[in-house]
């Protein structure tokens, strides 16, 4: 079934159209990321699966209900916000059981509830605390119990990790990620990150001016980017130009080639280009070395284990013709 | 001239501000002092006795009574009305953007800037020329222009420090319009509007200028130690009504002082 369907939607702030119509089907138990850089539109279509915004144009439903006109409090949907947004004079155990106590359950019942929220997300026994003793990561804990507690068919997750530090993100990714299938609830997340959208999400959509550039598995917009914008959004993919790519024997089209699809050297069923090495860098795990090839600079990973090239001396890189993908979109 | 620059304020700084205190605030005490004396007509110095009956008397004079009672209800129903009409004010500053939203912020914190007189002239041609009768709703009207002005105040800074994110929070949780007022606007904003509304209160119990204008032939407690005054019989009865505005009006004063004090880290965001 699906969760959440937008058909044609636009949301415009006077002559900025945030949201320019947008298609989107979010499949029911799917993890959905919303990818794109600030002001991409992604943070309004979760506004709009909320509640918050209004589309000016377009129809949205969520779960076959049309969404349109239906406030955000009698929506079967719940948000864990960007800042958390936890009500700073409540407990931490009422503001889990906030949700509950708006909709009458009784005290004893809605408390119980609580405790088992914030058991699900590690942090029994926090209830009598504020929020202001609480760390961001625990903080964002509560947030996250405090949506699932009112049992959401869909979870709305603003760049949930944005506050976090590194360790702390990594670890709730695989946590958040493990949370939705134990759970089989739809989340959506909006992030702007696309090492988080690759690694947690079932789909992802990536925005750029208020439009959908591309939707597909994070395989699919990782290694075949659809247009110029997502090659460079997401990840480091070269950008080869229309002249380069027909000397290599292509269309005359923009295409994009991934660094770790190319290597030193020739080999059998490949296609090889000469460039002069700009730049190399120790990458931990591998070496990055930057080419000028025909006035395009274009990356390639190579193994740590192979002493990189110096600089300036002319060698020979080579592909597999699959890896190359032409793009869409003007040149 | 000074050889250290941590030594403390010269001698003569210190008499100057003694003084200026003195000044302040000694004849405060010379009124509750002669609350107390023995002679009725005139304020000698020292008063020739000292007697407790000027407390009796005052509680036996029904036009006091009349009086406090007037003033207590024009104070305690301006102060309702500049609630209700302060709060939504100041939510809508705070909250929402809309053209001539400065202005109206202005256009509200106008009265209390105006004086008095120019209020009360104002508003008592604007009561002639639409025939409006004097009575003790016009001398509510009247308070309730600056008591606005206090408890909007109050009320729009601490509903800026209250998070946007808090409301929609409370929404997504399923909370109505109302609930979400009851439950996380209220308690965020709670402490700005009692202090608020004690302000209003103890400014409108102490008003006279406003009040003269728009009042009939009605007394306010003020008003009525304006009158007495002039009259010199039973004159420490005034003194004794002086003592109790005082009260009445340091009170709450200094309440909202305390509250607003210790609400500060009650309204922040969730961060």
């Amino acid at each position: 079934m699906t969760a959440v369907l937008f058909q044609q939607v636009s949301r415009h702030f006077g002559t900025v159209r945030a949201v320019d119509s947008v298609d989107l089907a979010i499949a029911e138990g799917e993890f959905f990321a919303m990818l794109g850089p600030s002001g991409s539109g992604k943070t309004t279509c979760l506004r709009l699966m909320a509640g918050f915004e209004q589309p000016t144009s377009g129809h949205i439903e969520i779960f076959g209900e049309t969404a349109e006109g239906v406030p955000p409090y009698r929506r079967n949907v719940n948000t864990v916000f960007q800042d958390y947004a936890l009500f700073p004079h409540l407990s931490i155990l009422e503001n889990v059981a906030y949700g509950l106590m708006v909709k009458g359950v009784g005290k004893a019942e809605r408390l119980k509830a609580a405790e088992e929220a914030l058991a699900m997300v590690k942090l029994p026994g926090y209830g009598a605390r504020r929020p202001g003793q609480l760390s961001g990561g625990q903080r964002q804990r509560v947030a996250l119990a405090r949506a699932l507690v009112n049992r959401p068919r869909v979870l709305l997750l603003d760049e949930p990790l944005g506050a976090l530090d590194l360790k702390l993100r990594e670890q709730m990714q695989e946590e958040l990620k493990s949370l939705q299938k134990s759970l089989g609830i739809t989340f959506v997340f909006v992030t702007h990150d696309q090492g988080e959208a690759l690694s947690m999400a079932d789909r992802i959509a990536v925005f750029s001016d208020g439009r959908i550039q591309q939707l597909g598995t994070p395989e699919e917009v990782y290694k075949k980017p659809k247009t110029r914008f997502v090659a460079d959004f997401v990840g480091s993919s070269n950008v080869l130009p229309p002249d380069f790519v027909r000397t290599l024997g292509f269309g005359d089209s923009y295409a994009s080639l991934r660094p770790e699809a190319i290597t030193l050297g020739d080999g059998l069923g490949r296609k090889n280009f000469a460039g002069r090495v700009v730049a190399t860098s120790f990458l931990g795990a591998a070496n990055r070395v930057t080419v000028e090839a025909a006035g395009a600079r274009i990356a390639a990973m190579t193994p740590a284990s192979i002493a990189p090239p110096a600089l300036g001396e002319t060698v020979t890189l080579s592909f597999l013709p699959e890896d190359l993908h032409p793009m869409d979109g003007a040149r | 001239m000074r050889s250290d620059r941590n030594t403390s304020a010269p001698l003569g700084l210190k008499i100057a501000a003694g003084l200026g205190l003195a000044f302040l605030h000694l004849p405060i005490l010379l009124i509750f002092l002669y609350a107390f004396t023995t002679e009725e007509k005139s304020y000698q110095f020292p008063p020739p006795g000292y007697t407790l009956k000027w407390f009796a008397v005052t509680w036996n004079r029904p036009d006091v009574w009349e009086a406090m009672g007037l003033s207590v209800r024009v104070a305690s129903i301006s102060t309702a009305v500049a609630l209700v009409l302060g709060t939504l004010c100041a939510a809508a500053v705070s909250r929402t953007k809309f053209f001539g939203r400065e202005t109206i912020s202005l256009l509200v914190i106008l009265p209390i800037a105006l004086p008095g007189i120019i209020t009360g002239i104002a508003l008592r041609s604007a009561f002639s020329f639409a025939e409006i009768p004097f009575s003790f709703w016009t001398i509510v009207l009247g308070h309730a222009t600056f008591c606005v002005v206090v408890v909007y105040n109050n009320a729009v800074a601490r509903f800026r420090r209250v998070s946007g994110s808090l409301i929609e929070a409370s929404m997504d949780l399923g909370a109505d319009s109302f609930q979400t007022f009851r439950y996380v606007i209220l308690p965020n904003i709670g402490t700005a509007l009692l202090a608020g509304g004690m302000l209003a209160f103890a400014l409108s119990f102490d008003e006279v200028i406003v009040t003269t204008f728009t009042a009939g032939q009605q007394s306010t407690l003020p008003i009525w130690m304006l009158e007495e005054l002039v009259r010199p019989r039973q004159r420490p009865v005034t003194n004794v009504v002086a003592m109790v505005v005082v009260l009445v009006t340091f009170l709450p004063i200094l309440g909202a002082y305390y509250l607003t004090r210790d609400g500060d880290q009650v309204a922040g965001a969730g961060k």
